[in-house]
């Protein structure tokens, strides 16, 4: 069987079975949130951009903010055969790329963006197992729906799979 | 005056085109006296696009690009970028440091070169705004990235996520004369200050 690699964009998320790969590329302040069913191995990722749907008007692509994203992805991975019991999660992003020294909430979003998604996945019982956030780099991320590894690439700050 | 990213009509594109024109021909001009070259702008164009569309103006996601990144305040809210690939980041350099340099590598210096060529230009684009609408525009110091395009352009996008599901860029690009140094520069304010910026020049 071919291995499909499937590109979640920012503000996007998508699920896939095994052996299929999906990879979002250059997270910045954004979070990637790979959630994993290994009994059934079903993968799933978002590409969230914004801690919180309900301080925005503007709240319709549920992809966008970790509140919503995360929610979104469960009920697809569960349409999909996954079972709730067996999620857990790898997070990666959240750096801030730009440093000023005013205190500007636009540029700490990236901690706001990781603080919100652990929030969200502890609300929701579903366990953090390891994660790559913070920094003020770029990452690249590669979920692999065979055994949930989740592959990180950067400029200058080395890969590692977590 | 309320605005909508998601329904800009091609009045106030046009209107904003011109303000493009207006700032980055006051940049243009910067740049070509500090390296002593000629230097080509193209048209500015207002860009309206979807977030996972944002990287492709900067060649694709993994790109590697240098970014200059500087935030607006008072009258107008909002950020500016000078952006540029890592080849015309290191001509750019070169030009400027009269040398040859070979390596891919920027150091101390060549950053700190970088980070003032943004901030003259971002500061002329700046001024020449500020005289034609009236508006009292600052500028913040410089911050620089060199990174991964994608990871760049989240910063911007994540400021326009806030309010719709596109992001709008005013974008002109600068050409050194023998294509050695090609850079964008983007103006994003905030949504509110479009409102602004339109009222100010009598747009209703």
């Amino acid at each position: 069987m071919s291995i499909l690699t499937i590109k979640v964009g920012m503000a996007d998320l998508n699920v896939t079975k095994s052996p299929n790969i999906l990879t979002t590329l250059g997270l910045g302040s954004c979070v990637g949130i790979a959630l994993y069913d290994k009994v059934n191995k079903i993968a799933g990722l978002a590409h969230i951009m914004l801690p919180s749907s309900k301080e925005i008007k503007n709240n319709q692509n549920r992809a966008k903010f970790a509140d919503t994203g995360i929610e979104e992805l469960v009920k697809i991975m569960l349409k999909e055969g996954a079972n709730k019991n067996n999620l857990v999660a790898k997070i990666a992003g959240g750096s801030q790329m730009f440093s000023f020294s005013s205190n500007n909430d636009i540029l700490k979003i990236g901690e706001r963006n990781v603080i919100a998604t652990k929030n969200i996945l502890k609300e929701m019982n579903i366990k953090i197992i390891s994660e790559d956030t913070g920094g003020n780099y770029g990452r690249t991320i590669e979920l692999n729906s065979l055994d949930g590894s989740l592959f990180i690439r950067t400029i200058g700050h080395g890969e590692k799979t977590i | 005056m309320a605005i909508n990213v998601d329904d800009l009509n091609t009045f106030m594109i046009d209107v904003l085109k011109e303000l493009g024109n207006i700032g980055s021909g006051n940049a243009a001009t910067a740049l070509a006296s500090m390296i002593s070259k000629k230097v080509d702008m193209g048209v500015p164009a207002v860009k309206i696009l979807e977030f996972k569309d944002v990287a492709e103006i900067l060649g694709g996601e993994e790109n590697l690009v240098v970014g200059i990144y500087f935030e607006l305040m008072e009258d107008i809210v909002g950020n500016m970028m000078f952006a540029l690939d890592l080849d015309s980041a290191i001509n750019l350099t070169n030009l400027l440091y009269g040398r040859q340099k070979d390596t891919k590598d920027l150091d101390e210096m060549d950053i700190s070169a970088l980070s003032e060529v943004g901030n003259i230009l971002a500061s002329s684009y700046v001024n020449s705004l500020s005289a034609l609408t009236g508006l009292k525009i600052f500028i913040s110091i410089p911050s620089i990235s060199v990174d991964m395009a994608g990871a760049i352009l989240s910063v911007p996008a994540i400021q326009f996520g806030h309010v719709s599901d596109h992001a709008l860029m005013i974008e002109t690009i600068f050409e050194e004369d023998a294509k050695k140094v090609v850079g964008n520069l983007f103006l994003l304010p905030d949504i509110n200050s479009f409102g602004k910026i339109l009222s100010a020049l009598g747009v209703q």
